[in-house]
C-alpha cells in the first residue's frame, strides 16, 4: 500500500494585514497609527498526499495556494492545525527533512547572477554535503535529462529565461529530493520551454517516484502532469479529487461539428432530435452528452451522408475558470 | 555542527563571491582607490584636530593614530564581510529569496552572514595593519606575548560587537522591511570610533559605552596597545561581546519565526 507522505489536518493560517486609505491624509494616518487586522488566509483545510503523486493546486490569485506550499515546506508557521511531511513537522526545518525536499519558484531565483550556473551547482552540492565526484555525476545526469550543456558555463545573466529555469531546476534537484514543491515553475516561459519542463518533471517523477506539489496558472501544466487537483477558493478547499472527474462534471457535453454532403442532409439532421447549437449551409454543430457520445455518433454515421466531423472539447481554461470562482464542488 | 562541511561551504562562498566580484574589474579598482583616499582623508582630519596643543582627551596624535588604525581594520572587515552580506538580508526579505536560504540544510545565520565577500575591503584591512605597525614603531610598543594575547582578544571582541550590532539591525528587517536608514545611522556612529572616548563629554561617553558600545570597539583595544588598559575594562569588553553575540543569535532565531515570505 502506498504511504501518505504529506498529511495535513485542520490547517489554518492568519496574517496581520495593514490597510491604508488613499490620499495624503491617509498616508499620514497610516504612518502614525497603522491599522492592522488579522486575516485568515487559510481556513481549516485537510488533505493527504501519497508518495509518488503529482498534485496540482488550483486557485485564483490570492486564493492561498502559495501559502499552503510554503507551510508544507516549512517556511511559514501554521496558526492552527497540524502538518506532517515525510514524518517531520516542516516548520522545525530539521536537516534530514530539508535534504528530502526542494522548493522551486518560477518568479524567484537562487542562482548566482554573475557566474555560470555550474558554480551555483557546486556551491549547493557542498551545502548538501556531496563530494565532488558525486556532485559531478548528478550534474551530468540532470543536465542530460534537462538537455542543457554549454549553458552550464555561461553567466546566468546572459541566459534566456528558459535556460535559466532549467538551471534553477538542476540547482534545486542536485540533492535528489523526494518531495518537490513547485510554485508556478513555467511562469513566463515560451511554449517549447514549458513543454520541455513538463516532460522533464514527468520523467523525474517516473524515475525517482518523487512526490510533486505544483501550482500553476497554465492549465496545460496541470492537465499534462496532474491526475489529482486540489482547488483552493478563498483559503478553503473547494474540490479535492481526480482532474478528469472534475472536468466531466464541469463540462458534461461535447460540441460536434458535422459537415454533411448536402444542405438537405444538414436539414434532416437538424430535425432529428439532437440539440443544435447552430447551422450554416451544410455545416451543423450539435451538443452531445459525454456518456452517450459513442451511440449518438454511430446513429449519425449510419443514417446521414457525412463528409467530415470534428469533436470539440470546451477550452480547459474556461472549464477550470468556473472552479476558481465557486466555493464548493461535490462530485 | 559539522565543521568540515562548514569549512567546505565557506571555501565555496569565498570562491564564488571573489569570482563574482572579479567579473567587474573597474568596480574593484574604484573601490581600492576609495579605500586609500578614505584613509588619507581620515589621517588628515585627525591631524587638524591635533594642531592646536597636540592633545585631545589626554591622547597624543601618535597615540590617536592607533585608534585610527584599529578603526581602519574594523571598517575594512565591515566592508569585506558585514556590508555586502548583511545589507543583502534586506534584499532577501523584501524579495522573498530568504526562502532559499531557510530551506538549505545549513545554519541560516552562517549562510547570510558569510556568503558574500567584497575583496576591495581587504586593502583597507591591510592598510589598517600597516598603519598599526607604524604606530607600534613610533609609540615604541613592546611586542610581548601578553600584549599580543590581549590585543587579539580585544580586537576579536570588537569584531563580535560590530557584527552583532550590524546583524541585529538587519534582522529587524523581518518586521520593518526597510532598514537602510538604521544601518546608515550605525555607520555614522562608527565614524565616532575614530576618536578617543575621553575626547567626548561625560554624557556622550556614557551613551557610546552603554547604549551603542562604539567605545568598546576601538578605544579599549587602543588602550591595550598603549599599555593604558585595565583588566576590568578588558573583561567588560569580553562580557559585552559575548552578550551581544548570544543576543543577536537568539534574536535571529526568534525573528525568523515571524518571516512571512514575500507574496508571489
Amino acid at each position: 500500500m502506498v504511504q501518505n507522505i504529506i498529511d495535513v489536518r485542520n490547517l489554518s493560517k492568519s496574517f496581520d494585514i495593514s490597510s491604508k486609505k488613499p490620499g495624503f491624509k491617509g498616508t499620514i494616518k497610516h504612518f502614525f497609527r497603522r491599522q492592522t487586522k488579522s486575516l485568515k488566509v487559510i481556513k481549516d483545510i485537510t488533505f493527504e498526499i501519497k508518495e509518488g503523486e503529482i498534485v496540482g493546486f488550483l486557485g485564483a490569485n490570492g486564493a492561498g495556494k502559495t501559502t499552503i506550499l510554503k507551510m508544507l515546506c516549512g517556511l511559514i508557521y501554521p496558526s492552527e492545525g497540524s502538518i506532517l511531511v515525510s514524518g517531520y513537522l516542516p516548520f522545525r526545518r530539521k536537516e534530514k527533512f530539508l535534504k528530502n525536499i526542494t522548493l522551486i519558484m518560477g518568479q524567484k531565483q537562487q542562482l548566482i547572477w554573475d557566474l555560470p550556473p555550474i558554480e551555483s551547482f557546486y556551491l549547493n552540492a557542498s551545502i548538501y554535503d556531496l563530494d565532488k565526484f558525486e556532485a559531478k555525476k548528478r550534474i551530468k545526469k540532470l543536465s542530460e535529462m534537462l538537455e542543457i550543456d554549454e549553458e552550464l558555463f555561461i553567466p546566468v545573466r546572459k541566459l534566456s529565461l528558459g535556460q535559466r529555469m532549467k538551471s534553477e531546476l538542476l540547482a534545486a534537484l542536485i540533492h535528489e529530493p523526494n518531495i518537490l514543491f513547485l510554485d508556478e515553475p513555467t511562469l513566463g516561459l515560451d511554449i517549447n520551454a514549458q513543454r520541455n519542463l513538463r516532460k522533464f518533471l514527468q520523467r523525474y517523477n517516473r524515475e525517482t517516484n518523487a512526490t510533486i506539489c505544483l501550482t500553476s496558472h497554465y492549465m496545460k501544466d496541470i492537465t499534462s502532469l496532474c491526475k489529482r487537483v486540489i482547488c483552493v477558493h478563498e483559503g478553503a478547499i473547494s474540490y479535492d479529487g481526480k482532474l478528469d472527474q472534475l472536468l466531466k462534471k464541469l463540462s458534461p457535453v461535447k460540441e460536434i461539428l458535422i459537415v454533411c454532403r448536402s444542405e438537405e442532409d444538414a436539414i434532416k439532421l437538424e430535425n432529428s432530435g439532437f440539440t443544435v447549437k447552430n447551422k450554416i449551409k451544410n455545416e451543423i454543430t450539435i451538443k452531445i452528452e459525454n456518456n452517450s457520445i459513442t451511440s449518438s455518433l454511430k446513429t449519425i454515421l449510419n443514417n446521414f451522408d457525412i463528409e467530415d466531423l470534428f469533436i470539440n472539447e470546451p477550452p480547459i481554461d474556461e472549464v477550470i475558470g468556473k472552479v476558481l470562482i465557486k466555493k464548493n464542488y461535490d462530485i | 555542527m559539522n565543521f568540515r562541511k562548514y569549512l567546505k561551504v565557506y571555501k565555496k562562498f569565498l570562491h564564488t563571491s571573489l569570482a563574482s566580484e572579479l567579473e567587474y574589474k573597474t568596480n574593484i579598482l574604484v573601490d581600492l582607490i576609495t579605500a586609500i583616499l578614505s584613509l588619507v582623508g581620515s589621517i588628515f582630519l585627525l591631524s587638524i584636530f591635533f594642531q592646536n596643543d597636540g592633545y585631545i582627551g589626554g591622547w597624543k596624535f601618535e597615540q590617536a593614530l592607533i585608534i585610527q588604525a584599529i578603526y581602519t581594520i574594523l571598517n575594512g572587515i565591515t566592508n569585506t564581510w558585514f556590508n555586502p552580506n548583511l545589507t543583502e538580508i534586506v534584499k532577501h526579505i523584501r524579495e522573498g529569496t530568504l526562502d532559499f536560504v531557510l530551506l538549505k540544510p545549513i545554519d541560516s545565520q552562517f549562510f547570510i552572514s558569510l556568503k558574500k565577500i567584497n575583496p576591495s575591503g581587504f586593502l583597507e584591512i591591510m592598510l589598517g595593519f600597516l598603519l598599526l605597525f607604524f604606530c607600534i614603531r613610533i609609540n615604541q610598543i613592546n611586542l610581548n606575548i601578553s600584549f599580543m594575547t590581549l590585543s587579539s582578544i580585544t580586537i576579536s571582541c570588537s569584531i563580535c560587537i560590530l557584527y552583532s550590532l550590524w546583524f541585529f539591525i538587519s534582522t529587524t528587517t523581518i518586521w520593518f522591511v526597510k532598514t537602510w536608514n538604521a544601518i546608515e545611522v550605525l555607520r555614522s556612529f562608527l565614524y565616532i570610533g575614530r576618536f578617543p572616548l575621553n575626547s567626548f563629554s561625560f554624557s556622550l561617553r556614557i551613551f557610546f559605552s552603554v547604549f551603542i558600545p562604539i567605545a568598546f570597539i576601538t578605544t579599549i583595544p587602543s588602550e591595550v596597545f598603549l599599555g593604558l588598559s585595565v583588566l576590568w575594562k578588558i573583561l567588560l569588553e569580553v562580557v559585552v561581546a559575548a552578550v551581544f553575540l548570544i543576543t543577536s543569535r537568539k534574536f535571529w532565531l526568534f525573528a525568523i519565526k515571524f518571516y512571512s515570505s514575500a507574496s508571489s
